[in-house]
């Protein structure tokens, strides 16, 4: 069993009930960090949308891409607001924006420990965290400081 | 071709609002919170309910028009209106709609209102229920961004770290809405003064930037305006209060998923303000009357600098509670308490302070009382602002 960042029980993603973002998901099961890239303009677009919202292609891919990029902002809760959180403590939750692709941000949890500094521009990585125990299984992309 | 405008051609009649209280704690039932505003409201312009024939809301208010003309007995229904958006951004909205529908004589004679018995439905600061999520959330609930005050916190780390702001401009804020509150009757957190001291010493509720005191109440009530046309306003009880100008909308893909808005460290007035501007033909140094939505003090701080109320720059100077307190603060901030210590009345407590401070009749009174700003909903997409003037404005 992996270890996973904040205790289970929060709420677990689901495509329904378009399955828009039904290729991100599954490669994360993978391994495999992909976003949309349009096949019009060759832009890429994160979050998932059904259209480009540069050329308006509906033809949209989904690319992998590197897990690499740097923090943009972050954010450190300490008031719980789900019962799975009562009692945790704080962590981290991280924006990273990733110049390589546009500079589209996404959204995890910086890994490691909760109380630490949280450099803004800092270069991090993305790591796969498994929930294989629940029902159905997904993985998430967390984020780790490099070096 | 006339100029399209909404200015000075409607104005704020009547104003009413309930007992404010703590979530929980209203005896009456949300619905009937809002009959009371709307009642009160009516009295106070001397005008029937009956005669109301139009009603606008926000924030997927859960007391419909039909419902409310049919309580009241209104003769006929000619407008019923929902600004689209969660929280407050649809405020000055709703008050925009209103006078759009009266100034094209869609209706004669519309009420603007919330009503909010948080106790009775679901908090905002809360989640729980589904145990899964779809759509953007899905990219934010798992790692534990659930709430509003977590979805806006990053915009204001960056918008801070950006411009070098102290935490002092956040606590100023705060202050100035409690200092003011100890002064209203109505405000929930009369008799709980706050201090620098307690403010610094509160928990957080996110680092490194929102603590227990930079975050709104959740709270019980109901507030209502009445918007009619200029020329009827001036044959009533009360010196008018016309709308000059509202703006409502969003920045360029403000809604973008995942945290993808290009303009991120910011509360979404960027386009709106230059625009609420030109139609109220006033600059931000002509407006006495300042009340900005207090969701977090972050989006008060980006919202003020955005309608050009505040420089950037100057914020960790501008913003400190002397200046921020009526009557001798150089702009008096949130004079009833606002969303932090009157009443999360999802701002609309706020248009009917700065309708009292025109009158000439609030509490804590400010000396420049011609014209007022109100900013609703920051870091919300849709939002939404409004500038009312006096006779002397139009």
């Amino acid at each position: 069993m992996s270890t996973i960042y904040l205790p289970a029980g929060l709420p677990a993603p689901t495509t329904a009930p378009d399955g828009l973002a039904d290729p991100y998901w599954q490669g994360t099961r993978e391994g495999k960090l992909r976003i949309q890239k349009c096949r019009g303009c060759g832009a890429w677009q994160w979050g998932p949308e059904w259209i480009c919202h540069r050329c308006h292609s509906f033809d949209l891919g989904w690319d992998e891409i590197a897990g690499r990029g740097r923090i943009y902002s972050y954010e450190r809760p300490h008031h719980p607001v789900h019962p799975a959180l009562n009692g945790h403590g704080p962590y981290i939750v991280v924006l990273v924006e990733l110049p390589e692709y546009g500079g589209v941000r996404m959204v995890g949890n910086l890994l490691g420990d909760p109380l630490q500094a949280v450099p803004i521009g800092a270069a991090v990585e993305a790591v796969f965290e498994p929930h294989d125990d629940a029902t159905p299984p997904f993985t998430l992309v967390q984020w780790r400081l490099v070096g | 071709m006339s100029e399209r405008s909404l200015r000075g051609k409607t104005a704020i009649a009547g104003i009413g609002e309930t007992t404010y209280y703590r979530h929980g704690k209203s005896p009456d039932s949300e619905f009937k919170l809002a009959l009371e505003a709307i009642v009160r409201a009516c009295e106070d312009a001397g005008v029937s309910p009956r005669d109301v024939d139009g009603f606008a809301s926000y924030g997927n208010d859960r007391s419909d028009g039909p419902r409310l003309a049919a309580a009241l007995g209104v003769k006929e229904l000619r407008f019923s209106n929902m600004f689209w958006g969660g929280g407050g951004g649809g405020v000055c909205g709703a008050v925009g709609n209103a006078s759009a529908a009266v100034a094209t004589g869609m209706a004669d004679c519309v009420i603007a209102f919330r009503s909010l018995a948080q106790g009775q439905f679901a908090r905002y600061g809360r989640s729980g229920g589904s145990p899964l999520v779809g759509g953007d959330d899905a990219f934010l609930f798992p790692y534990g961004l659930m709430s509003p005050a977590q979805r806006f916190a990053m915009k204001v780390t960056r918008f801070m770290h950006d411009h070098g702001i102290g935490q002092n401009a956040l606590r100023a804020i705060s202050l100035a809405c409690y200092h003011h509150a100890q002064n209203n009757p109505n405000a929930v957190m009369q008799g709980r003064p706050l201090d620098e001291a307690a403010y610094d010493a509160s928990r957080w509720i996110i680092e490194p930037h929102f603590h227990l005191y930079d975050c709104c109440q959740e709270n019980d009530g109901a507030a209502a305006v009445l918007v009619v046309p200029a020329e009827q306003a001036r044959d009533l009880r009360h010196a008018p209060a016309y709308v000059l100008a509202c703006g409502q909308g969003a920045d360029h893909r403000s809604a973008a998923p995942v945290h993808n808005m290009p303009d991120y460290p910011g509360s979404h007035f960027r386009s709106l303000a230059p625009r609420l501007y030109a139609m109220a033909k006033l600059a931000p140094a002509d407006i006495g009357i300042v009340q900005c939505y207090e969701n977090f003090t972050g989006g008060v701080l980006m919202s003020l600098v955005e309608h050009g109320l505040v420089a950037a720059d100057a914020a960790n100077e501008v913003l400190v509670k002397d200046n921020l307190i009526a009557p001798n603060g150089g702009m008096p901030l949130n004079t009833s308490g606002g969303n932090l210590a009157e009443c999360y009345m999802h701002g609309l407590e706020l248009v009917i302070e700065s309708v009292r401070q025109m009158r000439g009749t609030a509490i804590n009174q400010v000396k420049r009382n011609e014209a007022a700003i109100i900013i609703g909903g920051p870091m919300v997409t849709p939002v939404s602002s409004l500038i009312l003037g006096s006779e002397a404005t139009l």
